[in-house]
């Protein structure tokens, strides 16, 4: 049975990005010009070809000249930066869009799974929807019947599940979809990022859940940055880099090699641009200066960011730390917070932001870097410009470890002055086993 | 755990521009999810309305009292006095009522199941198709009105009314080869929003879904039928109201020909664009 049911040759997919050019200074130009673009673009519109904009184009490969075979049964991990080309691959093996150059055989059914709980409707009911999204992602309803205990036990919301959704916590509405998800059945399933969702309590159980999937012999193709889950799920990982594959092998050996590009810090990557104020690249520091993926809690956290400025007056630099959830932790703006602005000549300008002392929980994180304008405005934004991890965090020095999944937040407090407790001598002290307290109730 | 029967797949190959020979296959097996979407639009279109399905009823019927008196009492459009005006009326304005309700809603099928077409892969057919399911439910209950006027004036249709559910068909594929034309343009070019509706107002009236289309100067007739529901509505009439209200034969043909012609133009096109769908959407 070891015979192959996905490869891809030479498989690229290309964007075209459109920038725009100058506005025309004349309006008479610039009438005439919109004139003939009109009539060139109702003539296009009738045959419904697709031109692009008029204005500069820039091809982008997001993916570019993959080659690889997948195997039945396989357990395969995709990890890269973002805007590695690993959602595109996935949307062009799941048929939602088309490759632009080379092929791909699928030998099997594909189902995808790009998003938990796609097409939810908020006025359906729970039940109506847990059967709508089974059908979208491909289900029969026969199977849908069969398995419909299963998902709403799953899921815990058993008691609402006649209860329409749009009333629902963001966390039952979480679980509801990804219950669906989860009883997905496929010979081969591609599943992006979904599993960075809800609780620590209810991602174990989806983990746990997708292995019980991945171990009965199924082809699983896994995108995730959670690299937990990676190594719980998968044995082999393929590792992409600015739309190329850049190491394909054991999961172990990919996530050192993903790892070890961490520092290079936007080499790999297109990060694109802003309008006035864009960001080239950005390193996390340690101590001694050198780019590092790993921060140590109770050091201060030390980005050096390069980033090319028009010299518009009133740009500022932001960033926004997030969790492996990609849940916001913090944020610093140039502007606000130390009225700092990008200098007003225009050029290329490095700088190292140096934040405070941080006890970070142990676990991923990453962050997003924007320059804005008037701090409102976010001229170019790159979300996960940088990733990290921290191995372990324990502030009282004692073995204890301080997770992010613990679910009890990201920072570990410290203490100004030294705890110590003091006895109240005279103060009276309910007795808590008397009949009589018992009685007031 | 099973193997279901789909797993029996062919061998699949992506590529650039390859035309899907499994194509009607696929839009085949896909059926359940066709009528699913149909059945979320259903139960989602009325809910929190007083009335809800009943809306489905007073819009036509109303239309058909304004229609009756403007056009048969006020403008006294020249008719056949064996025939309460109302039934003319109403043989123009359930198909037009269909044909726009497909036209309207599928136009714009695909853009509000954005959410869907960028994440799931399906015929993106199935979309525009699972709207003709709605406005064929809505078509259902305004025949009410068709039942209640013969009752009223005690008009018994002859055997002509049979052949009613072949013009319903030809109502939906007239309208279909428009709408799936214009859910695939919209996708890349939003103009379209705004031009089906204001061909649907137009169309009103320059379709005789107000007045019987024999009043159209005779030498005109042929081109007056190049609107592909100017031979369909005469259908419908001829249907309820038997040959009192005669078919113009070549001008019937010609209006088959104009849907077929936008049935091919429809299909055509949105094959060729939906495999980009998620890529402009």
């Amino acid at each position: 049975m070891s015979d192959t049911v996905i490869r891809t040759t030479g498989l690229s997919k290309k964007f075209i990005i459109g920038h725009q050019v100058e506005q025309d200074s004349l309006l008479r130009e610039a009438m005439t010009r919109g004139a003939r673009a009109l009539m060139r673009r109702t003539a296009d519109l009738i045959k419904g070809r697709t031109r692009g904009v008029t204005g500069q184009m820039e091809e982008f490969w997001a993916v570019r000249d993959l080659n690889f075979e997948i195997k039945r049964g396989e357990l395969v991990s995709i990890i890269g930066h973002n805007g590695a080309g690993k959602s595109t691959l996935l949307k062009i093996l799941s048929r939602i869009t088309e490759p632009t150059e080379g092929r791909v055989e699928i030998n099997g059914r594909v189902n995808s799974l790009l998003e938990v709980g796609t097409g939810f409707h908020p006025e359906l009911s729970g039940r109506e929807n847990i059967f709508l999204n089974g059908a979208i992602l491909g289900m029969s309803r026969a199977e849908m019947r069969r398995r419909f205990d299963e998902i709403v036990e799953f899921s815990g919301v058993s008691k609402f599940i006649d209860t329409p959704v749009k009333r629902y916590s963001v966390g039952m509405y979480v679980r509801l979809a990804f219950a669906v998800a989860a009883h997905l059945e496929a010979e081969i399933l591609v599943v992006d990022e979904v599993l960075s969702v809800g609780d620590a309590e209810f991602q174990s159980k989806c983990i746990n859940r997708m292995s019980e999937v991945a171990g009965s012999g199924r082809t699983v193709l896994f995108v995730s940055h959670n690299f937990a889950a990676v190594r719980a799920l998968t044995k082999r990982s393929i590792v992409l880099e600015g739309g190329k594959l850049a190491f394909d092998g054991p999961v172990e050996a990919g996530l050192t090699y993903y790892t070890s590009t961490l520092g290079r810090g936007g080499t790999a990557r297109n990060w694109g641009r802003g309008k006035d104020a864009t960001l080239v690249s950005a390193k996390l520091l340690d101590e001694n200066g050198c780019a590092t993926d790993h921060f140590t809690p109770g050091t201060a956290l030390r980005l050096k960011i390069v980033v090319d400025t028009t010299g518009m007056p009133g740009m500022s630099l932001s960033m926004i730390l997030r969790d492996q959830h990609n849940l916001p932790v913090g944020y610093y703006s140039s502007d606000p917070f130390s009225s700092v602005a990008l200098p007003t000549t225009a050029g290329r300008y490095e700088c190292i932001l140096s934040l405070d002392k941080l006890f970070l929980a142990a676990g991923e994180y990453n962050i997003d870097l924007q320059t804005t304008s008037t701090a409102i405005i976010v001229d170019h934004r790159v979300d996960g410009a940088l990733q990290f991890h921290v191995t372990g965090c324990n502030p009282g020095d004692v073995g204890y470890d301080f997770r992010q999944d613990q679910g009890a937040g990201h920072l570990a407090l410290r203490l100004t002055a030294p705890l110590h407790f003091e006895r109240l001598a005279g103060a009276a002290i309910p007795d808590l086993h008397s009949d009589e307290r018992l009685g007031q109730r | 755990m099973s193997v279901d029967n789909r797993s029996a797949a062919p061998q699949l190959v992506l590529e650039a521009g390859r035309a899907d020979r499994q194509y009607w296959q696929d839009l085949w097996r896909y059926r359940e999810l066709l009528f699913i979407l149909a059945w979320r639009d259903v139960s989602v279109r009325y809910k929190q309305t007083a009335v809800g399905i009943a809306w489905a009823f007073i819009r036509p019927f109303i239309t058909l009292v304004v229609f009756t008196v403007v056009f048969g009492h006020i403008a006294k459009v020249q008719t056949n006095p064996n025939i309460p005006y109302a039934l003319i009326v109403i043989g123009g304005l359930l198909p037009w009522t269909l044909f726009s309700a497909v036209l309207g809603d599928a136009s714009n099928s695909v853009i509000s199941n954005s959410n869907l077409i960028s994440k799931v892969y399906f015929p993106r057919m199935i979309v525009p198709l699972a709207t003709v399911l709605i406005a064929v439910i809505d078509f259902g209950v305004s025949l009410s009105i068709l039942a209640g006027l013969m009752i009223w004036y005690g008009f018994a249709p002859g055997w002509q009314i049979l052949l009613l559910p072949a013009f319903v068909v030809l109502t939906v594929l007239a309208s279909l080869g428009p709408a799936i034309w214009a859910a695939a343009i919209v996708v890349k070019y939003r103009d379209f929003r705004f031009v089906v509706p204001f061909v649907l107002q137009f169309g009103l009236y320059v379709s005789p879904v107000g007045f019987p289309s024999s009043v159209v100067p005779e030498q005109w007739r042929l081109i007056y039928n190049l609107n592909p529901m100017v031979g369909i509505i005469d259908g419908f009439r001829w249907c309820i109201v038997g040959g009192e209200s005669p078919i113009y034969l070549p001008g019937f043909l010609l209006s088959l020909g104009v849907t077929a012609f936008f049935l091919w133009l429809g299909v055509g096109t949105f094959r060729r664009i939906e495999r980009g769908f998620a890529d402009m959407i």
